[in-house]
Parts: structure tokens; sequence; C-alpha cells
């Protein structure tokens, strides 16, 4: 094995079973474990995805959303094992792969387009 | 023999820790090696155990590093037979890449045997040693992590100069070890007690927290840390 495929193998063990699936521009509803003391308990937060970056086991996203009049954002790993699931709530048309756009827009400006998907499937 | 290995770096990525907290992570490729040569303190005046790592192709081996691990039977070696001179026992193997000795007792471990990477199952820490990436000729600011010069306020054409570097007519002359300009890297470079985070003994390979030196398919060497 040359020395790519032995990082990707080490990546490997670190990453999820099934690779949580969903895109740029997703509003999605993010369930993190989180310790209170003893206790463990479920934590969501739910925004739109703004961003992926980072491949393999370093992959990382960034949910933005608006708290009391004020932008919020906060980037999970994707393979993190402290998020329990990822619900997908709405789907958009976006035409590029980081929007960082949105972070200068407010109010009714912040929509986006909706794209209908079959989650059935 | 201190716990201690010979390896390569592969590379760094991130791992996941118990408690789901990342973790930065080199992976290091490290053994089996071959026992060369084990030093005692009756023949040698010290204790120590010689490692290889990596086989080398016989044609690119010079004769001295062919005979370091096996019998060539030259002249030499039979006039000093026929002396009775005792020869040392050989590993009986190819030459190797890569060899170090490791100081500390032998134990059970013997010429010919080998070293895998099993041994740091039970060990937390470790020492790396390696040369570190070459930087060449550098500046103080690089070299030293000076802070250079102003950008304005009639700086001229020396923003990344390190400025003054002693006195004036009393002592006229500089001081020793004073940090200057020079080469930089490509040298010996040791980081202590990192944490072992897991040892994959099917694929050899070790996984310790944090940074090592050198670039990626650099030769290292891997110690049981001795910090208290």
């Amino acid at each position: 094995m040359n020395q790519q495929e032995i990082l990707k193998s080490v990546e490997q063990s670190a990453m999820k079973e099934e690779r949580p699936q969903f895109e740029v521009g997703d509003t999605v509803d993010v369930h993190t474990k989180i310790l209170e003391g003893e206790k463990e308990r479920i934590q969501v937060f739910s925004g739109v995805v703004i961003a992926r970056n980072g491949s393999g086991s370093k992959e990382m996203f960034c949910v933005r959303r608006i708290v009391a009049g004020q932008g919020v954002e906060r980037k999970f790993p994707v393979n993190s094992p402290r998020i329990d699931h990822i619900d997908i709530k709405r789907s958009a048309v976006v035409r590029r792969a980081k929007l960082f756009y949105l972070r200068e827009r407010q109010g009714k400006a912040v929509r986006l387009k909706e794209r209908r998907v079959d989650r059935t499937k | 023999m201190a716990i201690g290995i010979l390896g390569r770096k592969v590379g760094m990525t991130q791992v996941y820790d118990d408690s789901g907290k990342v973790v930065p992570v080199t992976v290091v490729h490290a053994g089996p090696c071959k026992v060369l040569r084990v030093r005692t303190p009756d023949r040698d005046g010290y204790e120590a155990v010689q490692l290889g790592y990596v086989d080398k192709p016989r044609r690119l081996a010079s004769r001295s590093e062919r005979g370091q691990v096996a019998k060539l039977d030259g002249k030499r070696a039979k006039r000093r037979a026929a002396a009775g001179v005792e020869s040392q026992p050989k590993p009986d193997c190819e030459p190797q890449r890569f060899v170090r000795e490791i100081r500390g007792e032998a134990g059970e471990l013997e010429v010919g045997g080998e070293v895998k990477v099993d041994v740091f199952a039970e060990v937390d820490c470790v020492d790396v040693v390696a040369t570190s990436k070459g930087r060449g000729f550098s500046g103080a600011m690089k070299r030293h992590n000076f802070a250079g010069q102003r950008a304005t306020h009639g700086v001229k054409k020396c923003h990344r100069h390190m400025g003054g570097t002693g006195c004036s007519a009393s002592p006229s002359r500089l001081f020793k070890g004073i940090r200057m300009p020079g080469q930089y890297g490509n040298a010996r470079c040791t980081v202590r007690n990192q944490k072992v985070v897991r040892v994959d003994s099917e694929q050899n390979l070790l996984i310790i927290r944090g940074g090592i030196p050198g670039p990626n398919g650099g030769y290292v060497v891997v110690k049981q840390t001795n910090t208290m």
C-alpha cells in the first residue's frame, strides 16, 4: 500500500459508516449530543447549509441561521460522533458551492428558491 | 532495549476520541524492523540494539552495507578467520535503507530477530526523532520569529531585517550567541511526550497525536518517552 492509501484507510476508520447525505442550500436540523454535567441530551441547531469544505474525515460544514435578528453560523465536522443525525427539511436551487452572499442579506432576501426533491426514494 | 522502532512518516489527518472530540494525528508506518546488531558492554562498552527498516536492493547497497547484514567471504574475512578472530553474528537479511541504534538492554532480542509495532501496545507517550524540513538560508524573522521592522515611518528597504545586534565603541564587538539569519531546518529534531492514539499491528501503523518533524515519507525514530 502506498502512503496515500494508508492515510485513507486511517481516515476511513474515523468516518461514519453511513455518510450523511445533504447538500449546500439545504435547510437542515442538526441533532447534536451535548453533555450537561453527567447527562447527555440532544440539542438541535437548524439553519441553511452555506458551505462544505475539506474531504475525508476532515470534512466540515457550516450552518447559518438568524437568531433574534442576528446571523449565527456554526461549523460541524461531517463525521463527528457527536452528531446524532441530520434531518433535511427543505432543499433549494443554488448555483454556487458557498452561499456566503447570504451574510449580506436580510429579511425576505435570505430566502432561497425551493427545489422539490422526492425523498421517498 | 528501551521500546523503540524505526519508521516512515505517512502524513497527518484527524480522528475522533472516545468523547467525540477531534484529535489531530500523524500516521507513522513503523517497522517491522530487523535486528542487525546487539551492542554489549563487554565488547562495545555500551548497551544498544541496532535496527534496520525497509529492504534496499543489493545493487544500490555498498559492499560494507551488504557485509553488515550477511557474511561476504572476502579475502580479508578468510584471513581474519584463519587468524582466529571471531566474527560477529549477522542477521542474514537484505541490506537495510534506514539503520539506527536504540540504546538500552537487548533483553530477549537477538541478531536476526524482528521488532514490530506491537511493542507500543502498552506505551502511552513517545518521543519522535527525525530530520526537520530544510528551509535553506533563512532570515531572522522566519528563523527566530523576530518582529522585523515597520512597513512605513521612514523604514527604507529593511522591513524584514533584524535591527541592531550590539553596542558601539564599547565593547566594539558582538557578543556570542546573537541570533542571526542562517541555515534553518534540515537538522535532527526531537518532539517529546507525544501521546500514542492507536497501534495498528495489522498494517504496522503507529498513530501519534500532534505533529512530528520532517516531510511526509521522511524516516523517523520512535521511542518510548523518558520524560517524567
